[in-house]
């Protein structure tokens, strides 16, 4: 049939397909210059810092290209006794020409990364290499300290070889590829990522769920109120919003503390004791408490506009056709706002999962998150490969979230506004 | 088995919102058992009120509901056993068509072979057999609104509820429901409360009218009554087209009274909401009442001159001119003999005095 179907022309004889392509192609352009300005922000603002974070995860160039002799004289070592005269040679070239370069500091710092004491021993090489005679390199350098003897040492230094590593990841999840090559846990007292994972997605999942429970009914009185009571209400909801984050957090910490309004009137109401006032605050009562304050308005406003949209002749008819308040409820209203819960327990759980500001002036140390352990990273250790690792994973659990979700529930259910 | 005529009673029912206008005064209504009634006025004459009301929706301010003689007014809603076709439908989005209608069986416990059966038999009541498992979006405007009713009826209530149920849809549409509607009245036989605000759809579907105006009733009786014979000015003119004459009875007597105009003419009319001479009066005459050169002799013979003319096809409706009346419509038929009706002609026209009823001045 298709065979015989001839191509349609318009009365100048050009084929259909083409004067619309030409027809419609102004309209295209058009339409793609005024988005272009907001591509290229996307672009610079968006994707080439995420590309960025990846390739420095995994990035390790840096000690491959300050040990270029070294890594080559290594490639022939098998790595279970002390090296050679050979690649002690050559890391003594390597090194002579860091400090030459005065950027010894660098290599010290990523070896110490690696394994614990590198650094005291690098800078012990450094002040006893100027006195070095040519030659026998190996007894000279094992000389300077004993650590230089040690295979470990030098296994880590093997292991940082690869131009691209996957260590970071590993790191992120307490774990790391021993002398053998295989992956296994770090010791027990060493274990502190796997808690904050644990402990992040935890908060963020009770704080979805009262952050769900409270903005509920919120909500549903805001789309059924009469106007004029359902304005201030919203105002009411969104007066927080229009809070800077940091006063609001701070405001918690004001009458959350031991001797805060909260602990006063628990005090004056006889429920505690007033030696012994329960702290709310540098844990995760504070974080939960502030978290989902600070995050209710982003539950309130899809089910509101999900809620909005139902006719209240729908709950009316389940009513007349028999069914009780509850049952009208439970089988009619509520299946019809699944869509707002969806958006709303996906954006607070989003939200919360990457929360920062709020656990760190309120969580304490029970109460920090793993965005906290990344802006650690960030600002005090610098090991910026390390906090791009956490970084990823993050959003790689966001993006599984979200994938999971799509198979559960489906994304086209989702409905903000 | 002698059906009610108290089936469904409104007593002495007032309504208020906000505690300073009645919206529905003083209601007394009775309403038979099979009987389908309709309740006409324009919006905001308290008729969808009294709706809600029985339906459970909003409570009376004041008076009592009965149904089938027992008070109703603190029964909730679900325990009433009324269905209700809403004004929208309200078919749940959520639910395909068979789950919609099976939704009043499942909360009354009904069992599986029971709920298909009867879904079945709603569903081919309205002619949908087949479309059980569509959803909602899926069907036409009419196809939904004969879910909604099927719904309503599907669990077999005493009385069923129908607020502007064919507002939505078109006009052929809405002719061909009124006739689907009461078809299915007439053969099941339940009690239908319809409420409409389309003077038509009451006059073709309903054993008798309800006419509010202003929360109250103002006339309630059969379509035919209603129509030939208002009772006051407000009916006359909200049901179907009327003449008015403005004027004062100057002689009345039995079954006939003389009323000046305000033009200075006199015209002999059926004095109805009249008792004495003096008393200011509206006469309402029907257009298809009055005839052009009318070989019989009547009452009212006057001439007019025409202003406009507007084709129908199957009739012309004429503008006169008369008796200082510049909007006094005529229907003429069309027929070979009608035609000096020319713009600007004058032409005889004349009718009863029984049809011109003098009604209250408003």
């Amino acid at each position: 049939m298709s065979s015989e179907t001839k191509k349609i022309l318009t009365t100048d004889g050009i084929p259909l397909e083409e004067s619309l392509k030409k027809a419609e192609k102004k309209n295209k352009l058009k339409a793609f210059l005024l988005v272009c300005p907001l591509l290229l922000f996307l672009i610079i603002t968006y994707v080439f810092p995420i590309g960025d974070m990846l390739f420095r995860s995994i990035d390790d160039r840096m000690v491959t290209n300050m040990l270029p002799k070294t890594y080559k004289a290594m490639e022939k070592w098998d790595g279970k006794d002390l090296p050679d005269e050979e690649v002690f040679e050559a890391f003594y070239l390597d090194y002579k020409k860091l400090v030459e370069e005065k950027t010894f500091g660098k290599l010290a710092t990523q070896l110490n990364y690696e394994k614990n004491g590198f650094k005291s021993i690098l800078k012990k090489l450094k002040r006893k290499m100027k006195k070095f005679e040519e030659g026998n390199y190996k007894e000279q350098i094992m000389g300077v300290h004993k650590r230089w003897a040690n295979v470990e040492y030098w296994r880590a230094l093997k292991r940082r070889a690869p131009a691209y590593s996957y260590s970071k990841y590993l790191k992120g999840v307490d774990m790391y590829e021993n002398e053998d090559g295989k992956i296994v846990q770090v010791p027990e007292d060493r274990r502190v990522h796997k808690i904050l994972w644990v402990r992040t997605v935890e908060v963020a999942f009770f704080v979805t769920v009262l952050c769900f429970l409270m903005a509920y009914p919120i909500a549903h009185l805001l789309a059924t109120l009469p106007m004029k009571y359902s304005n201030l209400l919203m105002i009411c909801v969104l007066l927080p919003f229009w809070t800077s984050l940091l006063v609001r957090t701070a405001s918690w910490m004001i009458l959350l503390q031991q001797q805060g309004i909260v602990n006063d009137f628990f005090v004056w109401i006889g429920l505690v004791s007033d030696e012994n006032r329960p702290e709310m605050m540098y844990n995760k009562t504070g974080t939960y408490v502030a978290m989902t304050q600070i995050l209710l308005p982003f539950m309130v406003l899809p089910l509101y506009s999900v809620m909005k949209t139902i006719s209240p002749s729908l709950m009316r008819a389940g009513k007349s056709l028999g069914g009780t308040p509850f049952v009208a409820f439970w089988k009619v209203y509520f299946p019809l706002t699944i869509p707002g819960i969806g958006a709303g327990c996906l954006l607070v759980f989003i939200l919360a999962i990457g929360y920062y500001i709020t656990p760190a002036l309120v969580g304490g140390a029970s109460g920090t998150l793993i965005s906290n352990q990344i802006a650690f990273h960030m600002k005090s250790t610098l090991d910026w490969s390390f906090a791009s690792a956490m970084g990823l994973m993050l959003l790689t659990g966001v993006l599984a979230i979200y994938w999971v979700y799509n198979k559960l529930v489906g994304v086209d259910n989702i409905k903000l506004g | 088995m002698s059906k009610n005529s108290q089936f469904v009673k409104f007593d002495k029912v007032d309504k208020s919102y906000d505690g300073k206008v009645l919206v529905v005064k003083d209601l007394n209504l009775d309403i038979a058992e099979g009987e389908f009634i309709t309740m006409l006025g324009p919006s905001g004459s308290g008729k969808t009120t009294c709706l809600m009301m029985l339906a459970g929706f909003e409570t009376p301010t004041n008076g009592e509901i009965y149904l089938d003689s027992n008070p109703i007014s603190n029964i909730p809603p679900h325990k009433r056993g009324i269905g209700m076709v809403f004004q929208n439908y309200a078919l749940f989005p959520h639910m395909t068509v068979y789950e919609n209608l099976a939704f009043p069986l499942r909360v009354r416990k009904v069992s599986k072979d029971d709920i298909d059966k009867k879904v079945d038999k709603a569903l081919s009541m309205v002619s949908l057999t087949g479309f059980e498992n569509r959803m909602p979006g899926q069907l036409s405007g009419g196809q939904q609104q004969r879910v909604a009713v099927a719904r309503a009826l599907v669990f077999d209530p005493a009385v069923v509820l129908m607020d502007e149920p064919l507002g939505a849809l078109d006009k052929n549409l809405r002719e061909s429901m009124q006739y689907e509607i009461k078809h299915i009245h007439e053969s099941i036989g339940v009690t239908v409360v319809y409420v409409t605000h389309d003077q038509g759809e009451a006059l073709t579907m309903s054993n008798r009218i309800a006419v509010f105006n202003d929360g109250k009733v103002q006339q309630l009786s059969s379509p035919d009554k209603l129509y030939e014979e208002p009772v006051n000015s407000f009916v006359a003119e909200f049901i179907g087209e009327n003449n008015r004459f403005a004027g004062q009875v100057t002689e009345i007597s039995n079954n006939k009274c003389k009323v000046k105009l305000d033009s200075g003419s006199e015209i002999v009319a059926n004095p109805i909401a009249v008792k004495s001479n003096g008393e200011k009066t509206m006469v309402s005459l029907r257009p298809e009442r009055a005839l052009i050169n009318s070989k019989e002799k009547m009452e009212n013979n006057f001439k007019g001159k025409i202003e406009e003319v507007i084709y129908h096809g199957d009739h012309t409706r004429v503008r006169l001119d008369l008796l200082g009346n510049k909007e006094f419509i005529l229907k003429v038929p069309n027929s070979s003999a009608n035609m000096e009706i020319k713009l600007g002609n004058q032409i005889n026209v004349s009718w009863n005095s029984f049809d011109a009823r003098a009604l209250d001045p408003k």
